[in-house]
């Protein structure tokens, strides 16, 4: 404005001179003044919904990770022998002044009941060391001293090292011993980490099975509602209702219902079996199996994750002007090519839109592959349930695999958002 | 108009609110279903009308390790009885979210003034846990499915051509690893020592792997009598309670093998930080609904045994149908002969393990 100087217009402005309202602030100050009152009304007004966010979401993620390594057993419950032990060299049985801080800690850790999660925490790496703890820490008022030939007496598995040099390490606040599970690693006795015998590996399994099957149920869902959104958007209104409503009614139905019916339908005494035998395409003793298992999961999950992929793919190709199409033809293009160059690139908003939301449904999918996965349709989500429900250390491992998995996701979003670009997607 | 409304939803709500607040109410949480059923009928109904104290109840008890240790954790315990499996209360227990019961203190003698401690049948009273029913996982199967006679023996469960067909068993190592060590020639009271060696693991695992093509895997207690009614599965593991209520009140052709059968306690615990009035009224609560009496009122509604041996002689006839309950006791001599109790401690110290391990072998 200042640039163009006009005749007779404001004759004492100045370039270098700063404007100002009428009562002499500099407007710029004026300007963020009105503002910043603006962005705190908008503020206040989302406010609610930030607290709730906060409380109902960022609160019970931060715990989560915060407990998937808090590890204040030992060190806490166990107070005397963790500083006792920080001497020992781990190569022979400890000394009294170790068994003697134990039986101290035994004593008040019986007083408190604090005793059992000490024993539960070490209990995790070596089994029946909560029955040792315990049961000793129960007959403790018949010792005497010498603690340490007294514990030995009394089992000798207080001569195990293993035992001692899990204390050792476990007396730290944070312990990454959780993570170690959950990628079916753990510490080996002179506390190396290794991977975990195969017969116990499962969860680096549990991890890639719930990927690979949720990218085949986004794909199978691609497939499927690509046809039918497009079918939607191009149908006269009044049959395209009466498809939608179609979509929409499973959508609304509640998902338990969903996966039941599944079951109905394909179980092996199920209506599909029972038509195939009637029909004599197999006979009755070889009904096929397309339930509890990964088939099951695959089908049951698509159809219930079907509607997230169809409509936001509906509401980008109703946008999608008919006329481009014919536009394609007329220039002569194919049928094919006027698909593949111009009405396909057109709907890459709403597929990458759908891929996104089904995918990330699909991954943290947890009561479809319970009821109908068996044991190879499961998803890592079905562990993690199963964990939360056990003891306090299997809580801790489902805090982790739960991190590895919110980790993953937000991987995903990452690679999506670098591939496809977020601010593309159109949702409906 | 609307303020007229408003008064009256207030009217509406605030006795409610007020019967809420009143002192007199405890919380009972249990598994929902006949089970929770038998209760209400056998102790809470009596309770009310014995006191004026309001029960309420949730049906949570298949979390209840995890909703006491959260309630515990946030300093909000408002769960006042719990309904809990011995084997989660040992581990409740050990981690001290529950409190610790003086038996003989809180409970009732039995009538002829045998102190609880006595009464109750041996190795079921916990540090912090009071029985109130034992109960039986066993197989069962479909009568139809073998017409020449099911299978008689937990070895038969694991013969695939004498008895063909499907078998559905519980998605968890408990009770399925003592199964396959009995099935390999185990004797019951030795499973444990085996279970607890590596070589013992090794062999359960072996030979559940070789029906493991013939299992599909239940996680409900309502599926397996559902699997049988269907055909889905010709044998299933199940609680007694289900499949009893299969075939009496539904006519269902099925068929308890008791052979290997392996009982397990439930009972209640209480939580921590309860206030001194509420404590009082719990173990006011607690007396009464263990009391020999109402121990055998309860097999009245679910043939679950009575966790009291002196309740066990008055046990009758099943409410609704009229049939005798003692033939369908998991406790009954004629049923008992093989059973093999399950062995809580053993699991607190194994379970993390074997779940473990139980996973990743289903997953292979």
């Amino acid at each position: 404005m200042a640039d163009i100087p006009a005749a007779g217009t404001v004759p004492e402005m100045r370039r270098d001179e700063e404007l100002t309202t009428a009562d002499g602030r500099p407007l710029r100050v004026a300007l963020r003044r009105s503002q910043r009152q603006l962005r705190r009304r908008a503020f206040y007004l989302v406010a609610p919904l930030l607290v709730f966010l906060l409380v109902t979401f960022g609160w019970p993620i931060a715990n989560m990770i915060a407990g998937s390594v808090y590890n204040p057993e030992v060190a806490h419950f166990l107070p005397l022998t963790s500083s006792a032990i920080s001497d020992w060299d781990g190569e022979d049985v400890p000394g009294e002044d170790v068994f003697a801080a134990m039986a101290m800690d035994m004593e008040s850790g019986l007083a408190n009941r604090t005793i059992g999660r000490a024993a539960g925490r070490i209990n995790r790496e070596i089994p029946g060391a909560r029955s040792l703890v315990m049961g000793t820490a129960r007959d403790l008022e018949d010792m005497q001293p010498p603690y340490r030939e007294a514990f030995l007496a009394e089992d000798e598995r207080w001569g195990d090292l293993e035992f001692w040099r899990l204390i050792k390490r476990e007396t730290r606040i944070v312990t990454p011993a959780y993570y170690l599970l959950a990628l079916d690693f753990e510490y080996n006795s002179r506390g190396e980490i290794v991977e975990r015998p195969e017969i116990y590996q499962v969860y680096r399994q549990l991890f890639w099975r719930t990927a690979w099957m949720s990218l085949t149920i986004t794909a199978l869902c691609v497939l499927l509602g690509y046809p039918v959104a497009h079918l939607l958007a191009t149908l006269p209104l009044k049959t395209s209702n009466v498809l939608m409503i179609l979509v929409l009614l499973p959508f609304w139905t509640s998902l338990l219902v969903r996966t039941s019916a599944w079951i109905v339908l394909l179980q092996q005494q199920g209506v599909i079996n029972d038509l195939l035998v009637w029909a004599n395409i197999i006979d009755a003793s070889g009904r096929i199996r397309m339930i509890y298992n990964q088939t099951g999961t695959i089908i049951a999950m698509t159809h219930i994750l079907l509607p997230f992929m169809i409509l936001p793919l509906y509401s980008v190709m109703k946008t999608i002007p008919p006329s481009y199409m014919r536009a394609a033809r007329s220039l002569g293009a194919t049928q094919f090519t006027a698909f593949t160059k111009v009405y396909m690139p057109l709907t890459i908003p709403g597929v990458a839109a759908g891929v996104l939301l089904v995918f990330i449904l699909a991954i943290g999918y947890y009561i479809t592959p319970a009821l109908v996965g068996g044991e190879s349709g499961i998803f890592i989500s079905n562990l993690i349930a199963q964990n939360m429900q056990g003891t306090s250390a299997q809580l801790k491992l489902a805090s982790a695999l739960a991190t590895i998995l919110l980790v993953g996701v937000l991987f995903f979003y990452w690679l999506f958002n670098k591939l496809i670009g977020v601010d593309r997607l159109k949702f409906g | 108009m609307k303020r007229k409304t408003l008064l009256l939803a207030a009217a509406a709500v605030l006795p409610a609110a007020a019967a809420v607040a009143q002192e007199g109410s405890l919380t009972i949480v249990s598994w929902g279903g006949a089970y929770s059923m038998s209760q209400q009928k056998a102790y809470h109904e009596p309770y009310t009308d014995k006191t004026g104290t309001r029960i309420l109840t949730q049906d949570e008890s298949a979390n209840a390790l995890a909703g006491i240790r959260s309630q515990v954790d946030a300093g909000n315990v408002t769960w006042d009885v719990v309904d809990m499996l011995q084997a989660d209360a040992q581990r409740a227990c050990d981690e001290g979210l529950i409190m610790q019961i003086p038996h003989d203190e809180w409970l009732a003698e039995a009538p002829d003034g045998t102190p609880p401690s006595d009464d109750f049948i041996e190795g079921t009273l916990g540090e912090c846990f009071i029985p109130q029913i034992l109960y039986a996982t066993m197989f069962a199967y479909n009568e139809e499915a073998f017409p020449d006679g099911g299978p008689q023996t937990v070895a038969d469960i694991w013969d695939l051509e004498a008895f063909p067909g499907t078998r559905s068993l519980q998605k968890i190592p408990q009770k399925n690893l003592e199964w396959a060590l009995i099935a390999d020639g185990v004797p019951g009271d030795e499973v444990y020592d085996v279970l607890a060696t590596q070589e013992g693991q090794d062999r359960a695992f072996a030979k559940l792997d070789e029906i493991k093509d013939n299992v599909i895997w239940w996680s409900e207690g309502a599926q397996p009598p559902q699997m049988l009614a269907d055909k889905e599965a010709v044998i299933a593991t199940a609680y007694n309670g289900r499949i009893f209520n299969a075939q009496v009140s539904e006519d269902q052709p099925f068929q308890i093998m008791w052979d290997g059968q392996m009982f397990e306690v439930d009972g209640w615990v209480v939580p921590v930080e309860k206030s001194d009035e509420q404590l009082e009224l719990i173990k006011d609560y607690l007396y009464f609904a263990t009391d020999t009496q109402r121990l055998a009122d309860q097999a009245k509604y679910i043939p679950y045994a009575p966790a009291r041996q002196s309740s066990v002689p008055m046990v009758s006839t099943h409410e609704e149908t009229g049939v005798e309950m003692q033939p369908h006791m998991p406790t009954t001599e004629k049923n008992f002969q093989n059973a093999v109790q399950f062995n809580t401690d053993f699991w607190a110290d194994y379970g993390d393990l074997l779940e473990e391990r139980f996973n990743a072998w289903l997953a292979q």
